[in-house]
Parts: structure tokens; sequence; C-alpha cells
């Protein structure tokens, strides 16, 4: 789960003109009218005139400011004490579902972000809760969708566009970015009480006890999951067990495996060339032809141990034997490389290339199926540091004894 | 999380009940309900069960719980 930090992207605690802006507002880079897509909507209208698009409300325009668009996700603004705060959407609209898809996808995963601040959802008081989430569009997005009959305050801390887990276990989702942000919306000037609900998963990068110190704010820890708010705030802020315990079901694996195939995308292109060229090594030192054949024949086995590694390991990882996901990865990957030696051409190849064949394909599944460990909710970084001494030296031996054959066996 | 276990043996967990106050935090915040209240203080109930996130080591108010993994 941690492999998703990128430490380029982390800031300094210098302020980023970003946040000087209302949450709820992003910039344009070139503005040429000082209107907003709230205004140029309501134009639309029958009777042509400007027209508040939320009765409840008053007109968007009364919050226009030159050079911002209102986000999609916003419904209104309500006024408070701390200044305009945005009332956000709880219904997912096309645009939140394709860019989900995106992001699920790893296309725009690094870059996915909702302005840090304060935000509302419903009709929330002085005496409501405030639930504290990260600025990656993926998790306010998860949040808000879970907060249909709920009238919440939401803080957006800036975790630098990365999941609450994740940026506990970096450090952006912090003591101290918590504390600032509690100051920089003006909660204290929002809520008559002093409490904020933390998801539990946030405690590691949180000292309850500190933030009370400095900011005077209690922390609650709620639920793992957005869904179990509803009812986590219906039991009195207490947690079930099982609101309390992290799961990672065949869905919750299965749909991290778009991005570990995106990870491995880039060396696996990279890997298809490299064996193109050597296998076009042979008598007559170096052949197009044997390049073509035999590389093609290579590059399937190269992409059986990605789909074992990337993939099928990571969805049936319970079903598969051992504990170590290097050895899971063997596993499968051995199996697929059979497979794929009885649907190819490879067994006219030799016995040696055969060999050759098989032990690559094994290998670069059971690396993959390693890096997996840096996706899920249990293994401990002690356990994969053992893991990687033991196994990579077995993985890194099996390609070195590969590639010797694959070359030999075309002389 | 029960069916789906990672090696054992491996966490660097420490956990010193002299320190425990038995405020029940620990128990709150870990993600594989490696603690459990018993007689007012915490023990360890799940030692392989932990991932070492460091969840309980900063939430103890008494720091006595240690988590050391060589890398992160």
């Amino acid at each position: 789960m941690f492999q998703e930090y990128d430490e380029k992207k982390v800031k300094s605690t210098t302020i980023n003109p970003e946040e000087l802006k209302p949450s709820g507002m992003k910039s344009e880079g070139v503005t040429i009218l000082p209107s907003m897509n709230g205004v140029s909507q309501a134009c639309i209208s029958d009777s042509g005139s400007l027209k508040p698009i939320n009765e409840k409300d008053d007109s968007f325009e009364k919050y226009a400011k030159p050079g911002y668009v209102l986000s999609h996700f916003v419904n209104r603004f309500m006024d408070t004490d701390a200044g305009q705060i945005p009332v956000v959407k709880t219904e997912m609209m096309l645009k939140d579902m394709l860019a989900t898809v995106g992001a699920r996808a790893g296309i725009t995963r690094n870059n996915y972000r909702v302005i840090p601040g304060l935000y509302a959802a419903g009709e929330p008081d002085e005496n409501s809760e405030v639930l504290v989430t990260a600025n990656f569009k993926l998790t306010f997005d998860i949040l808000r969708k879970n907060l249909k009959k709920l009238n919440v305050w939401i803080l957006v801390l800036d975790t630098v566009g990365v999941n609450v887990w994740c940026a506990a276990g970096k450090g952006t989702f912090s003591t101290r970015e918590l504390v600032r942000r509690v100051e920089s919306s003006g909660l204290d000037k929002v809520v008559k009480h002093r409490r904020i609900i933390l998801p539990q998963l946030s405690a590691t990068g949180i000292s309850a006890r500190d933030v009370k110190k400095m900011s005077g704010f209690s922390v609650i820890y709620g639920p793992v999951r957005a869904q179990d708010i509803q009812a986590f705030l219906e039991n009195g802020k207490k947690a079930d067990p099982d609101m309390r315990q992290v799961t990672f079901t065949f869905a919750e694996r299965l749909i991290l495996t778009p991005v570990e195939l995106n990870i491995a995308l880039k060396y696996v292109l990279i890997t298809a060339v490299a064996l193109l060229v050597i296998s076009g090594i042979g008598p007559g030192i170096f052949s197009l032809k044997s390049a073509g054949e035999r590389g093609w024949i290579s590059i399937v086995f190269l992409l059986t141990g990605l789909l074992s590694g990337a993939v099928v390991t990571p969805a049936f990882l319970p079903l598969l034997p051992f504990k170590e996901f290097a050895a899971k990865g063997m596993i499968s990957g051995s199996l697929f490389a059979l497979c794929a030696m009885f649907l190819s051409s490879a067994s006219s190849l030799g016995i040696s290339a055969m060999i050759a064949l098989f032990l690559f394909g094994t290998s670069i599944s059971s690396f993959l199926a390693m890096n997996f460990t840096g996706s899920t909710p249990f293994t401990s970084p002690s356990g994969v540091e053992k893991e990687m001494k033991q196994f990579i030296p077995i993985q890194a031996g099996a390609v070195a004894l590969s590639l010797v054959l694959w070359i030999y066996s075309a002389f | 999380m029960k069916n789906i276990r990672y090696l054992e043996d491996v966490s660097t967990l420490v956990f010193n009940k002299d320190k425990c106050v038995g405020c029940s935090l620990c128990t709150v915040v870990c993600p594989h309900q490696v603690f459990e209240m018993n007689d007012g203080k915490a023990v360890i109930v799940d030692l392989d069960g932990c991932m070492e996130c460091g969840a309980c080591v900063n939430n103890c108010p008494v720091n006595a719980i240690e988590v050391n993994p060589g890398v992160g």
C-alpha cells in the first residue's frame, strides 16, 4: 500500500497558493471572462435570465470570483463565521465515475486531488460532527457518497493526493497537518464542540494526545470504512468490532491489479525489447528471423508471468499455498508457464529452451507477486524484508540460468 | 482477515505491560485486533497479525509500545 507515495511530490510546509483560495474552487490557467460555470449554465434557462441554480440558497453568482471555476461536486455555499463553506454533493456524477476509472487504472492517480479545507455535507450546524479525510479525490468521493442522510462538516487535509492510510504511513496525514488545518479552516468558529472524527487508519500518522494538546480538539477514531460512518454515528460514536477490522476481499484485491499492471508496464516493454535482441543471438551472430520467431515466444512467457504475478496471484492470494508472496507467485507462474508451453510452439525448440522459458516465466511471476506485498493491508515491513532477502537471490539466479540456457539453445 | 495471514515470528512489536495504564486506545486503532483488554490492561493476543503500522505506538499515552521495522 505504501508504494503510492511519491517522495518528489511531498511539499515543504510553505503555503501553497492553492490553499489561499476557498476550498471548492480551482483556478484555471487562463480566464478571459470573469464568470463561473454555474452562471453560464443558468443562462441556458428558458427565460434567458440569470437564475439561481439552487432555489434553497443564494445564486452561485454571489460567490463568483474572477479567475475561479466551481468544482463540479459543490452543490452550493454556506455562510459561516469562518467564511463561505462549500456544500458537497453526495451523489456521484458521470464525471466522477469516469475519473475514478482513470485513477484506478493508474493513469490519473498521481495528481487526483481536491483542495484541502473545510467542506459541508447536508445542513450541518454548530453542533454537527467533523469528519477528517485526505485530499485524494477517490478518498473524498468515497466519503461524500456515504454521507447521504447526514449533516456533517468535512475537514480535508493536504495529503498531496494520497489516501488516508498511505498518507498516515508516510507522514502527510499527520498531527502537524491536522492541527494546522484545524487552525487555518477556522473550525473553532464553525462548531461549538471540540471534537473531530478521524478515520481509524489515520492513527498511524496521528497522536490523539498531541492533537488535543496543540489544537484543543479531542480525536475520536471512527470506523475503517466510510460506509460505516452513518452506523457509527447512530451508535453513539461507537464502532462495532467489524468496523475496526481491515478486510482484503477478492474484489478489494482485484481492483488494485490495474495499477499493478500499469506500474509493471514500462519494465515489461523494456524487457520485451531486450528479449527480441537476445533471441536474435545465434550461430550467425545475430539473426533478425530468429529474433522475431524466438523473441516472440519469449515475450509470450513474459506476458504469462505478468498476468500470473500482477493479476492472478493478487486475486487468488488466499487460495495459493505458502505465506510468502514470492512463493505464491512461483506456484501460479509455473502453472501459467506450463500452459503456455503446451499452447505455444515452445516444445519444438528443444529441452534447454523449454527449461529457459519455464524458469523465466516463473521468476517474473514470483517477482511481481512479491511486489504486491507493497499493496496489501496486512504485510509487515519486517516480513517483506525477510521474504526479499530469501527470494531475490532465487529469482535472479533463475533468470540468469534461463538466459544462459536460452542463448545456448540457439546454437 | 483471519483467512489471509503473512509470515510468522517477524513482527518487531514490543509491549511493556508494566507501563500500561489501561486506556484501551491500542485496541481501538489496531487494524488487526492484535491487542485485547484483560484485567484493565492491554495484552497482545495476535502478534503474527501485526503489520507494524505503528498506530498503537503513536497513540499510546505512556509509550508502552514499540515497533521497529528495519525498512518502511
